[in-house]
């Protein structure tokens, strides 16, 4: 008897417990975001999410930094063999072919559409989407935060040093280098050795191949030659100058990096990305006068559009079904003209829609005083239709290569190594890791 | 009479040893298991169907010239690190032996240095030591590029070295006092009455005594400068492994590969070199060192 009164009240409660849960109070369902930038940027990113899961009551997005794009790549991987992966991740530039012939990842297009959004893909700048799209133009993950190089310089030291001119050219900016040297300043010009925007962007507006097969769009078998190419003639203009201390090396490992090289005045002109100028803004001191343009190109070049850096956001295959309506749901929020706007303003990346662009432009954003110069990214991104050596990078492997390439220029400006010899050496390298993941994904193509 | 536990039925011992075969099974030989089949195949980062290639992973490796460098970086960086920990843990032993007044707080301050994690550790000698603005700065300015280890492998290895030997003096120096001080005083008091110094002392009576405890250290300081933990965080948080591979120790270089490479196949082949190296190293210790140790 006792026993069927406690079956009856478990009954009870369990019955009441599931009638509460009806469709009223239905338990959100939960997706996990993983994202690679950390610091101010990565408070911004929490605040995106905190947007997202405060405007709408189905679904609750969880947003953790893996501290960096390099850990946040390696950890996708790592989760997604222990099929613990998380339904959206975010990965960087470097790392697009890997994620390309992982399998392991939901299209972008094919997402939106099972889940009912409608999203006009032409809509996105196409030297952005051409970087995460297939050869044939479907994009397979969402550009997010999109970055290119742009040439810093202050205005002010330019105008003590009696330079008179905005550097356009390469000569110019050796002759710049030479007036401001005169003047006493020590550091005309910093670099380091992120090959990002000394071998990728420069190859890119001057129309330069870095490998064979359109950079790797055509085919696995892609080979490296950026030891061929006016790259090459580049890294020598650049020993000269560091020879005649015109151009300094300012890394992390020699006590700063060039960042804050340009920001404490140290250095007065630097080549670094867009996504840099809230930073330098809010470092120089007030009066400072700094100013922006695309990268210098030699006298003589045909510039073409610079490449898009920074990182998209991939959905990862595996999850179960209802994740995928909310990762939907984020994604179709993050590419609002709102949040795009939004975005834009509070970290310095560009916006990756042509509306969203238009939107800032029309509103007056980029000619108050912080933001002006920001528009010159998306002109050196839009210059010109993109050409095979525009388009993007689409090689396997592709941090190993910069760090092929960055450890051949450290040996060429710490050690006075032969130029000719290390960039041939470099590209040897690099070729080897090619053919490897060649090796590793045979028998598959590129789409 | 020896006194023995004996247990009664079969199943008890295996109950209690179960945990701990659980765990290395777990945490041991699995993870080995998976190297050793990564090393022989080509493994797709994300998983899937990994072809078997024979020796070919270990043809490229070897083929690598700065594989090659690694190692010597790895045989200069476990030898200095060896022979600087055990020589200055043994100065500072047989000090702190002597019962000097305050000794108590110097086997305190010396054993220190052990309890801070590598990393931290790299990271607090990266500004010590930097050219720029640490201790080297007035040396720099008198002598331009006298010390620059972001220029310099040389430089950036004695770094290295430096900060591991800093971190495990400590290590040895404990071992080193306890083996000191179960060397019999009498031994010492005698010599001492028949004229012998303190130097002498040490070099004919206490060194010789504590002969197994330094065999112990050789090997112990040899396995850790190869494969420690504190290898890898020291490399990893001052120089990267630069400049251009003169730091580049084994354990870095194979985190490298796997993990910035991709290359899973690769490092898995690296790390059954190494495994094979440090059996050999130890073997070598074993049957050619420990001959020439004399245990009481």
């Amino acid at each position: 008897m006792r026993l069927t009164v406690l079956q009856s009240a478990l009954a009870s409660l369990l019955a009441a417990t599931a009638f509460g849960a009806g469709p009223a109070h239905a338990e959100k369902t939960k997706f996990e975001f993983w994202y690679g930038l950390s610091g101010d940027l990565g408070e911004r990113v929490q605040d995106a999410c905190k947007k997202f899961n405060d405007m709408q009551a189905d679904y609750e997005i969880v947003c953790t930094s893996q501290n960096s794009y390099d850990t946040t790549l390696q950890n996708t991987i790592a989760a997604y063999r222990a099929k613990k992966q998380p339904a959206v991740t975010q990965i960087y530039d470097a790392g697009t072919l890997d994620m390309m012939l992982s399998g392991a990842f939901v299209p972008a297009k094919k997402l939106m559409a099972d889940n009912g959004y409608t999203i006009d893909w032409t809509n996105y700048f196409s030297g952005i989407a051409n970087y995460y799209a297939t050869a044939g133009g479907e994009l397979n993950s969402f550009p997010f935060n999109s970055s290119t190089a742009m040439f810093y310089y202050n205005v002010d030291a330019f105008q003590k040093a009696g330079i008179d001119f905005k550097p356009e050219t390469w000569e110019e900016v050796e002759e710049a280098a030479r007036k401001l040297k005169a003047a006493g300043f020590d550091c005309p010009l910093g670099f380091n050795f992120d090959t990002w925007q000394m071998m990728e962007q420069f190859s890119a507006i001057h129309n330069q191949p870095i490998a064979t097969k359109g950079n790797g769009y055509q085919g696995l078998d892609a080979e490296l030659i950026f030891n061929k190419t006016k790259f090459v003639d580049h890294v020598k203009f650049f020993k000269k100058m560091v020879d005649e201390k015109l151009f300094v090396v300012k890394t992390k490992q020699l006590g700063m990096d060039i960042v804050p090289a340009f920001a404490s005045q140290t250095c007065q002109m630097i080549q670094t990305s867009i996504a840099d100028h809230g930073t330098i803004g809010k470092t120089l001191p007030e009066g400072v006068k700094w100013e922006v343009a695309m990268l210098p190109v030699w006298k003589g070049t045909q510039r073409q559009n610079s490449l898009v850096g920074g990182a998209s956001l991939w959905v990862m295959a595996g999850r179960p079904e209802g994740e995928y309506k909310g990762a939907a749901a984020f994604l179709n929020f993050l590419a609002t003209p709102e949040m795009a706007q939004w975005w834009s303003t509070v970290t310095g990346y560009i916006p990756v829609t042509k509306t969203g662009f238009e939107a800032m432009k029309a509103n007056g954003f980029y000619d108050k005083a912080p933001y002006k110069g920001r528009e010159l990214a998306i002109a050196s991104l839009t210059y010109t239709p993109t050409s095979q050596n525009t388009r993007g990078i689409r090689l396997g492997g592709f941090t190993q290569v910069r760090k092929e390439v960055s450890t051949a220029l450290e040996a060429i400006f710490m050690q006075n190594a032969d130029v000719q010899a290390e960039l041939d050496q470099a590209a040897d390298r690099s070729n080897a890791v090619l053919r490897r993941f060649e090796k590793t994904y045979a028998g598959q193509k590129l789409n | 009479m020896e006194k023995r536990a004996v247990f009664k039925s079969w199943w008890l011992p295996i109950l209690f040893a179960l945990p701990q075969i659980l765990l290395i099974l777990l945490f041991f030989y699995w993870p080995a298991i998976a190297v050793m089949k990564w090393a022989f195949t080509l493994e797709p980062p994300f998983g899937g169907v990994a072809e078997f290639v024979g020796l070919t992973n270990f043809d490229e490796v070897f083929a690598d010239p700065f594989y090659w460098n690694s190692v010597a970086v790895s045989l200069i960086f476990a030898l200095c690190g060896t022979c600087f920990t055990m020589l200055v843990g043994l100065v500072l032993a047989i000090a702190v032996d002597r019962r000097l007044p305050g000794s108590g707080l110097f086997r305190f301050l010396y054993i220190l240095p052990y309890a801070i994690a590598g990393p931290a550790a790299g990271m607090a000698f990266r500004f010590i030591l930097s050219p720029e603005r640490g201790l080297m700065a007035s040396v720099n300015a008198a002598f331009p590029d006298f010390w620059n280890p972001a220029k310099y492998g040389a430089h950036a290895l004695i770094l290295v070295i430096v900060i591991f030997a800093w971190k495990w003096t400590g290590y040895t120096f404990i071992f080193l006092l306890a083996g000191l001080q179960s060397v019999p005083r009498s031994l010492t008091e005698a010599a001492a009455m028949d004229g012998a110094g303190p130097i002498r002392r040490a070099i004919d009576i206490q060194v010789p005594l504590l002969a197994p405890t330094l065999f112990f250290l050789l090997v112990i300081m040899m396995t850790e400068g190869f494969v420690g933990s504190d290898t890898f965080g020291i490399v990893h948080s001052t120089t990267g492994g630069g400049p251009n591979h003169g730091t580049e120790v084994m354990v870095f270089r194979i985190v490298d590969e796997a993990f910035k490479g991709l290359n899973y196949s690769g490092a898995s082949a690296q790390s059954i070199v190494l495994i094979g190296l440090i059996m050999v190293f130890t073997f070598i210790q074993f049957r050619f060192i420990e001959k020439r140790v004399h245990y009481k």
